[in-house]
């Protein structure tokens, strides 16, 4: 066991997967030399070669395109988008051709690879470095996409994602990269892509949130303490495949339902989860299914941007309103 | 050696066997086997008579969207006769005898066209990737080949293949810089077919040719006639050595022209003139290699026409048993392979469609 942040926590992923399998290979914009401009892949070229740990062309459709050729004749790669708005030039690799390569070839070929993109705001960067892109990426068939909350789960969910047999993205909520620490153990172990995890059992409402977004209602029950609602918060973990079962079961016993996501509010994970329950748990329900969700605006700015990101305050009035409706 | 002899930077085009059936350039004419040089042929021809054919089909409204190749025979065969059965090919779409060469059964090849995903499941060992829709893509799948050959010592070539409008393409860009960067074993092959269905080649760039686009990557290019399969057989070679002995990837530019449609939708009366077609008509590739042929005592009349129909009778089997038995889909499959697994969700709607299919209307 050592304590260990969220960042550091992913390193230690890839130290471990390039250590124990030769197909695994680093690379992205700056991650080699440099270990990446967060620092994620920090000391791993050091360790295991330029061949294997490298910097690539400032290419994004090179990074995924060649990450699909390498993954079809032999190599394991675990590619990096250097930040979110960075990966349109490489969408039309992962859309038109990593996710569907195995349907295309009818299972003649797979691409088991990872795409690790830093994701979210919070960190007061430039234009395009603070995107949420789980709504975008989720609705991909062929896609698996995963995004981890704490270190232990960040290790485990990369871990699972490198040894999946499809193709994984895997986000990182970069503002949550260094904000808390927590015991991970030393040897490798794995998350389950497609399961969600009950971070705190409750019967009142079910809150559900995943990425950056689960410390905020980490922070909202916690002020909200006195007020007498049990909350049952649920860490999605992974936006596709959906685990479904756990947020229906978790409805059921609650009837109550509030989704928390930094993305724009319209067509996101939020709004597929409240079909969901609505499909599902709907003769379940004591009050209306709810949304927080950042609005449907381009992300402003540093000095605006707590303008756009979901507040403390704004869950906290969900979860009561929701409850005591 | 041939890439500083035939410069492209200055406008010199590598020719063998030129379009007055002359041989050229005499010091380059490759020692190739009789056999190899019939199995050449061979494919040549095949490859002909199914194009011709799934035009054909698809006019009777029996194929779907098709994608004619005739005219380019040469460039392809040249090229892929070039290669290790161990070297990869990543193709565009127009690669009917590239894709036959390297030994994908022209039932799979008709599949795909015929609109069946199981056209593209073909045996992943002949290193040949499926078609690729997406103009210029397959450059970056094919340095990422290259990259993996490489790094896990492999000695394979990966070769991609672009047409002339694919190159303004910044996947053409980002794929052969990444590629050159590494020293990767990668040869980009440009079909300059001259349009990129209705854009002419001088609107996809101000640049004379299409080869010295190399000398911004820092690697070799070469302009070769691509009706010429000794060149392009040639150049291949060259190029493919070059890669493979680890000092980076080769622009190859094939110089030839689409005598067909760009697909069964497309019009091409409507954008080039007819003498310009008249005019490449005449340079057909097949009648030049088969007097080629004929004058090492190779190949004549009869034989020609034995092969006719052979191959008449073959594609006309092998396109009845797609329409008898192959083509039909599996509903199953539309769910099946989108993971390696079907996810809980696929799994429900999977089942719910199919009990909404086997009950009957209300």
């Amino acid at each position: 066991m050592a304590i260990k942040n969220l960042l550091e926590a992913i390193n230690e992923a890839l130290d471990q997967k390039l250590s124990d399998d030769n197909r695994v290979v680093v690379f992205g914009e700056d991650a080699g030399f440099e270990g990446g401009v967060f620092r994620v892949t920090a000391g791993l070229q050091k360790k295991y070669g330029e061949d294997r740990v490298f910097d690539t062309p400032i290419s994004e459709a090179a990074i995924v395109g060649g990450a699909m050729g390498m993954s079809l004749n032999g190599l394991l790669p675990v590619a990096e988008i250097q930040f979110d708005g960075f990966i349109f030039p490489g969408i039309a690799e992962l859309v038109s051709h990593v996710a569907r390569y195995r349907n295309r070839t009818r299972g003649a070929f797979s691409v088991p690879l990872v795409l690790r993109i830093p994701v979210g705001g919070g960190i007061r960067a430039l234009e395009h470095h603070s995107e949420s892109l789980e709504s975008l990426l989720g609705q991909i068939p062929g896609l698996k996409v995963v995004t981890p909350s704490t270190p232990y789960d960040a290790k485990g969910l990369l871990i699972s994602a490198i040894e999946d047999p499809d193709p994984v993205v895997y986000l990182e909520p970069k503002r949550i990269y260094r904000a808390g620490k927590q015991e991970v153990p030393k040897e490798m172990y794995r998350i389950p892509i497609g399961k969600a995890k009950i971070v705190q059992a409750g019967t009142d409402v079910t809150v559900v949130a995943w990425g950056a977004m689960v410390r905020e209602v980490e922070k909202a029950i916690k002020e909200l303490e006195g007020s007498n609602i049990s909350v049952e918060l649920i860490d999605l973990r992974t936006i596709s495949p959906l685990d479904s079962e756990t947020i229906i079961n978790s409805v059921k016993k609650t009837g109550r339902f509030v989704v928390v996501q930094e993305a724009v509010k319209t067509y996101g994970p939020g709004a597929e989860l409240m079909a969901l329950v609505n499909e599902k748990a709907f003769l379940n329900l004591e009050a209306p299914p709810r949304r927080v969700t950042g609005h449907d605006v381009t992300v402003p700015l540093a000095r605006g941007e707590h303008f756009h990101f979901v507040s403390v305050r704004q869950i906290k009035e969900a979860i009561s309103e929701t409850a005591r409706y | 050696m041939l890439f500083d002899k035939f410069d492209p930077q200055k406008k010199v085009m590598f020719q063998i066997l030129n379009e007055k059936n002359k041989i050229v350039n005499k010091e380059y004419e490759p020692h190739i086997s009789n056999e190899e040089l019939l199995k050449m042929y061979k494919v040549m021809h095949l490859s002909r008579v199914a194009d011709i054919k799934a035009l054909q089909f698809q006019r009777q409204g029996r194929m779907l969207t098709y994608a004619p190749n005739r005219g380019q025979e040469a460039t392809q065969i040249g090229a892929m006769a070039a290669l290790e059965k161990r070297d990869w090919l990543s193709p565009a779409f127009r690669e009917l005898p590239a894709m036959l060469y390297r030994g994908v059964p022209l039932e799979n090849i008709y599949l795909y066209w015929y609109g069946n995903e199981w056209g593209s499941h073909f045996d992943p060992s002949l290193h040949t990737l499926p078609v690729n829709i997406i103009i210029g893509s397959q450059i970056n799948h094919a340095a990422g080949l290259a990259y993996a050959s490489k790094i896990l010592k492999k000695d394979e070539v990966a070769v991609a293949t672009i047409g002339d409008g694919g190159t303004s393409h910044g996947f053409f860009y980002e794929g052969l810089n990444f590629a050159s960067v590494y020293n990767a074993p990668l040869v980009v092959l440009i079909q300059n077919n001259q349009w990129a269905i209705s854009t002419p080649r001088r609107k996809a760039t101000k640049a004379d040719t299409l080869a010295q686009k190399a000398v911004a990557f820092g690697i070799p290019g070469i302009q070769v006639d691509g009706n010429d399969i000794l060149a392009m057989y040639v150049a291949m070679k060259e190029a493919v050595e070059h890669a493979r002995s680890g000092k980076g990837p080769v622009l190859v530019e094939a110089f030839t022209y689409r005598l067909g449609p760009h697909t069964t939708s497309d019009d091409p009366t409507i954008y080039r003139a007819n003498e310009e077609v008249e005019l490449w008509e005449k340079k057909d590739p097949l009648p030049r290699f088969q007097k080629y042929l004929a004058s090492k005592g190779l190949w004549n009349e009869e034989l020609e026409k034995q092969l006719d129909e052979e191959h008449n009778e073959y594609v006309n089997k092998v396109f009845k048993n797609i329409e008898d038995n192959l083509g039909a889909v599996n509903v199953e499959d539309i769910f099946k392979y989108n993971y390696e697994t079907m996810t809980p969700e696929l799994e429900e709607q999977y089942a719910n469609y199919k009990a909404f299919l086997s009950r009957e209307e209300k």
